[in-house]
């Protein structure tokens, strides 16, 4: 076999050990998809009672609470980026991250200074690359997020909102994670978590609160609150966080799984692509070996041929 | 007969819906019982059993849970429970329980000791 063959055979089966291992990644983000797709709906529910409880307070007493009034000037804000923790998802990463630069660049441009927590390697490793400071960060379960992880997220949190901003406290918590559309749209976006604002926390919250509204000129309901409407409060809107935190990390998270598949099928794609046109070109090689061999024989057959003629004569 | 709806909600996921005739919980202040027609009500709730006498579909009888903190709304005859963590007693493994409970009267961890001694409450049935 000659050299130019050997050089392309042996690309073709590289290649090919490549195209099997991204297929495979392939599979297994396609099943991580629909087991996280399952997992947001399976949490839904929960959200979705607990914005609508969270509106009944809200529209049922005259509490003023830190978690849920404006502050007038807001002085800092927190910025909770959710990214993942492996790479090979495309542009999944950097578009979360470009989202919350640009949330950066916004909110520093009204005046107010950013503190940046962030959830997966990635995002922490952007930060450290660019020696940005980065007030807390977890790693480790951006794959399969529980409650409780969620749970940790939150509890700093909403430590430093309710902290003065002279002492490090901020008044707003905004969240950048990636929604979650469909199998081949995730979008990157940004959202007020707190202080609650209900147009922009989801469409199902924005429809309680209109029907709270609509009810509350009928009737007021007049809810009972045990032990006090200040005490559920402090007790309701940690566990809003929390939900809203957690529906965050789990759309997140399908997106991932979802972004991983769309980039490893290109891979698969582009490797078979590769492979094609490499047997194209060592077939090619091996005619023009063959070719040449031929010529060789026919041009060794001929000078004999001559040879012994001359001889003769 | 008159009946609510009651709708069992963990962090992750729908526990158990249905209807039901009284549902008895546990708040700071003592156990609240809840029959339809009751006024709105936000509570918060202590993590311990909750008891559902059920009607509907299903026939009479009742639905244990054991819930670990949360809140109870009703409004509407519509009731929800909200927890971090719900579970149906018929859910809960016994065995499990009882070890975790000594485990965690081994390393005093009084949260550990109460969401066992609940789950073992709840699927004793009281």
């Amino acid at each position: 076999m000659g050299a130019q063959m050997r050089v392309y055979k042996r690309r073709i089966r590289s290649v090919s050990a490549t195209k099997k291992i991204t297929r495979a990644m392939e599979m297994i983000a396609a099943s991580r998809v629909v087991k996280a797709q399952r997992q947001v709906a399976a949490s839904t529910p929960y959200a979705t009672e607990l914005t609508s409880a969270v509106t009944a307070v809200a529209a049922g007493s005259e509490t003023k609470h830190p978690l849920t009034t404006e502050v007038e000037r807001p002085v800092r804000a927190a910025i909770l980026l959710i990214t993942s923790d492996r790479g090979l998802a495309g542009g999944y990463n950097s578009n979360a991250i470009k989202q919350a630069e640009a949330l950066t660049t916004r909110l520093t441009g009204a005046g107010r200074q950013v503190d940046h927590f962030i959830v997966g390697r990635k995002g922490v490793s952007y930060f450290g690359f660019r020696e940005r400071p980065v007030t807390e960060s977890w790693t480790g379960f951006t794959d399969n997020p529980t409650y409780a992880d969620a749970k940790k997220v939150a509890a700093p949190l909403i430590e430093a909102l309710s902290k003065e901003t002279s002492e490090g406290g901020v008044d707003e918590i905004h969240i950048v994670y990636t929604e979650f559309h469909s199998m081949m749209t995730q979008t990157a976006r940004d959202n007020r978590l707190l202080p609650i604002v209900f147009e922009k926390t989801a469409e199902e919250s924005m429809e309680v609160f209109e029907a709270a509204r609509k009810k509350e000129h009928e009737y007021q309901a007049l809810y009972d609150f045990e032990p006090s409407a200040d005490a559920v409060l402090d007790a309701l809107l940690p566990r809003y966080v929390e939900s809203r935190i957690y529906n965050a990390l789990l759309q997140s998270a399908a997106s991932k799984h979802a972004a991983t598949r769309r980039a490893m099928k290109s891979a698969t794609d582009n490797a078979e692509e590769l492979i094609k046109s490499l047997t194209r070109l060592a077939n090619q090689a091996r005619q023009a070996e063959i070719t040449q061999e031929i010529s060789e024989i026919v041009g060794g057959a001929n000078a004999l041929a001559d040879a012994s003629a001359g001889s003769d004569r | 007969m008159a009946e609510l709806h009651v709708e069992l909600v963990a962090a992750d996921r729908s526990v158990w819906s249905g209807e039901a005739t009284r549902v008895i919980a546990r708040t700071p202040s003592g156990d609240i019982g809840i029959m339809p027609g009751h006024q709105p009500l936000l509570t918060v709730l202590e993590s311990g059993p909750v008891t559902i006498r059920t009607t509907g579909s299903g026939g009479d009888g009742t639905v244990l849970a054991a819930v670990h903190g949360g809140f109870i709304s009703f409004a509407d005859n519509k009731l929800s429970l909200l927890a971090e963590i719900a579970e149906l007693s018929d859910e809960i493994d016994v065995e499990r329980a009882e070890r975790a409970l000594e485990q965690a009267k081994a390393d005093a961890d009084a949260g550990a000791e109460r969401r066992a001694e609940v789950r073992l409450l709840a699927v004793a049935g009281h």
